[in-house]
């Protein structure tokens, strides 16, 4: 990166640290760390649409919905999650390999033969001509899918559970105002659900957060794929040879993590204390005699 | 006019899907230099990227590189997430079961057992580390050692290093710089640091790719036949290596 990093053998001291910190693979590794906000930032909103939408379908009058909901929901989390992780992204992949094939490859060639799963070069997802962000990106994509299905389903369990817990006169109240369903969920359910369910969701936030190195295994080359690689003893071969520094590495990785706890920690407790404003809960009534 | 415009049609897409099919991706490990391993610019590099990439020219093939973990690396081929495997793979009848291996592009491998000291017990009630899915693994688990199996070469050598193995049992080329460079931590274990495994490492192709295969073999036969492998073999390995 530096002139001065050009022969990395004749480098000493400080200036060999620098050099060497600034890499190409330190950058790729520095950037690892957007990548794994970025599939947090990707993740949460998705795990909640789909953990919203599997609760509003448990609790739907129409019986194949609420089947489905609760299926669901008790499905996922009953499974080990790494199972899940392994399964989607292969199941999709596969899957829409499968299916763009039967429209575009001669149909008459079986996908499969023997072990090998082949489809024509027209079918192939990404394109096997595409660069390899485009390969990097598609591997991400899949990830958060993974990621989404699986939160989705405890996030539809918390969300369900704190629709249960909006007391029931407040709907009825709204019913008695000649509120449709639709508004009844608007106006009434959905933002009185919010205070019960944050201590649920912050959990799973959390627990997000945790999970994310799971991307390894996805093939995504996140922050413990690049500690595990740079910190390992590196012989002549490299231009910077050092000794197992593993240590340091999972060292910085652990205070990453704990920043990222610490901080979610400040945003959900102003979160909270913002959703318990004018709530009947003991939050609420806390705030609203303080502020008496 | 119409069949023409119809037969360059035909044409173009004839074209098109040939061009396609000569874009191969590579899958190897980079972790297992000099094989194979992240440079510190962050690109793949070693004895078979340079190998690989001339096999490439030689072929006519446009190849793109890429990493995944070694555990998967099988199933990832027969999925076809890739297309040929070049990651230090030793041909066994094992893997044969499951996928085509070319012809051997490195001799038949001497491996090593690497210890503290040169008379270190590796038989029985040695606890003896070697990578999980690799010639060496099976070698152990038949040695009467017990074996303490690691997702990567690096965490085996590791082990040795922090007393959790009494020896790492791995390909020599892999543990020879790390022998020499480790000070006297690590030295070869007396008589057993050439004890030669499986028929040499190939390029790992799923077996419907007969085509792509014998072109890649073909590349493989030429390089030997002029020298050119042997030369990239002094280059990597020094003078002292095996050869072809």
């Amino acid at each position: 990166m530096f002139a001065a990093c050009a022969d990395p053998a004749s480098l000493e001291g400080l200036v060999w640290m620098m050099c060497y910190l600034t890499s190409g693979k330190h950058l790729m590794f520095y950037m690892s760390f957007g990548t794994v906000l970025l599939v947090l930032a990707a993740t949460a909103p998705l795990a909640l649409g789909f953990g919203y939408g599997a609760a509003m379908a448990a609790r739907s009058s129409a019986a194949p919905l609420r089947w489905f909901g609760h299926g669901y929901i008790s499905m996922v989390r009953g499974v080990p999650d790494i199972i899940f992780f392994l399964f989607v992204p292969i199941a999709l992949d596969q899957g829409i390999e499968y299916l763009l094939s039967r429209a575009v490859c001669d149909p008459s060639v079986p996908v499969r033969q023997g072990s090998d799963f082949i489809v024509c070069a027209a079918a192939k997802v990404p394109a096997v001509t595409a660069a390899p962000w485009v390969h990097n990106a598609y591997a991400i994509f899949l990830a958060v899918i993974a990621f989404a299905i699986v939160f989705g389903a405890f996030a539809g369990n918390v969300l369900y559970g704190a629709m249960k817990a909006v007391p029931r006169a407040q709907l009825e109240t709204a019913e008695a105002y000649g509120m449709s369903r639709a508004q009844i969920n608007r106006r009434v359910l959905v933002p009185q659900m919010w205070t019960y369910a944050l201590p649920g969701l912050s959990n799973l936030w959390m627990l997000l957060i945790k999970a994310t190195p799971l991307l390894f295994i996805l093939g995504v080359q996140d922050i413990v794929y690049w500690a595990r690689e740079l910190g390992g003893s590196k012989s002549h071969h490299y231009d910077y040879p050092h000794p197992d520094w593993r240590l340091y590495y999972f060292t910085g990785l652990l205070v990453f993590y704990l920043l990222m706890t610490m901080l979610s920690e400040r945003v959900l407790d102003r979160l909270r204390a913002r959703l318990s404003r004018g709530q009947a809960t003991l939050a609420g009534e806390q705030m609203r005699k303080a502020l008496a | 006019m119409n069949k023409l415009t119809f037969i360059t049609a035909a044409f173009a897409l004839m074209a098109g899907a040939a061009a396609a099919q000569d874009n191969v991706r590579i899958g190897t490990e980079g972790a297992f230099p000099p094989f194979n391993f992240i440079n510190d610019s962050g690109e793949i590099a070693g004895f078979e990227r340079d190998l690989g990439d001339e096999l490439c020219r030689r072929a006519e093939l446009s190849c793109t590189w890429v990493t995944t973990d070694w555990d998967s690396i099988i199933p990832n081929l027969t999925a076809g997430n890739y297309d040929v495997i070049m990651a230090g793979m030793s041909i066994t009848d094992e893997r044969r079961e499951v996928i085509a291996f070319s012809d051997a592009y490195f001799p038949e491998l001497p491996s090593a057992y690497a210890a503290p000291t040169e008379d270190a017990n590796i038989g029985d009630g040695a606890v003896v580390a070697a990578q999980t899915n690799t010639v060496q693994a099976n070698y152990v688990a038949e040695s009467g050692a017990t074996m303490l199996e690691f997702a990567t070469p690096d965490e085996t050598v590791a082990a040795v290093r922090n007393g959790e193995a009494d020896a790492v049992f791995a390909d020599k080329d892999f543990l020879a710089p790390i022998v020499a460079e480790s000070g006297g931590d690590l030295v070869w274990v007396t008589g057993q640091d050439d004890i030669r495994l499986g028929e040499g490492f190939g390029l790992g192709l799923r077996q419907s790719d007969e085509e792509l295969r014998e072109r890649l073999s073909t590349a493989i036969q030429s390089m030997k036949d002029d020298g050119s492998l042997n030369e990239l073999l002094t280059q990597w390995f020094g003078e002292e290596a095996v050869h072809f």
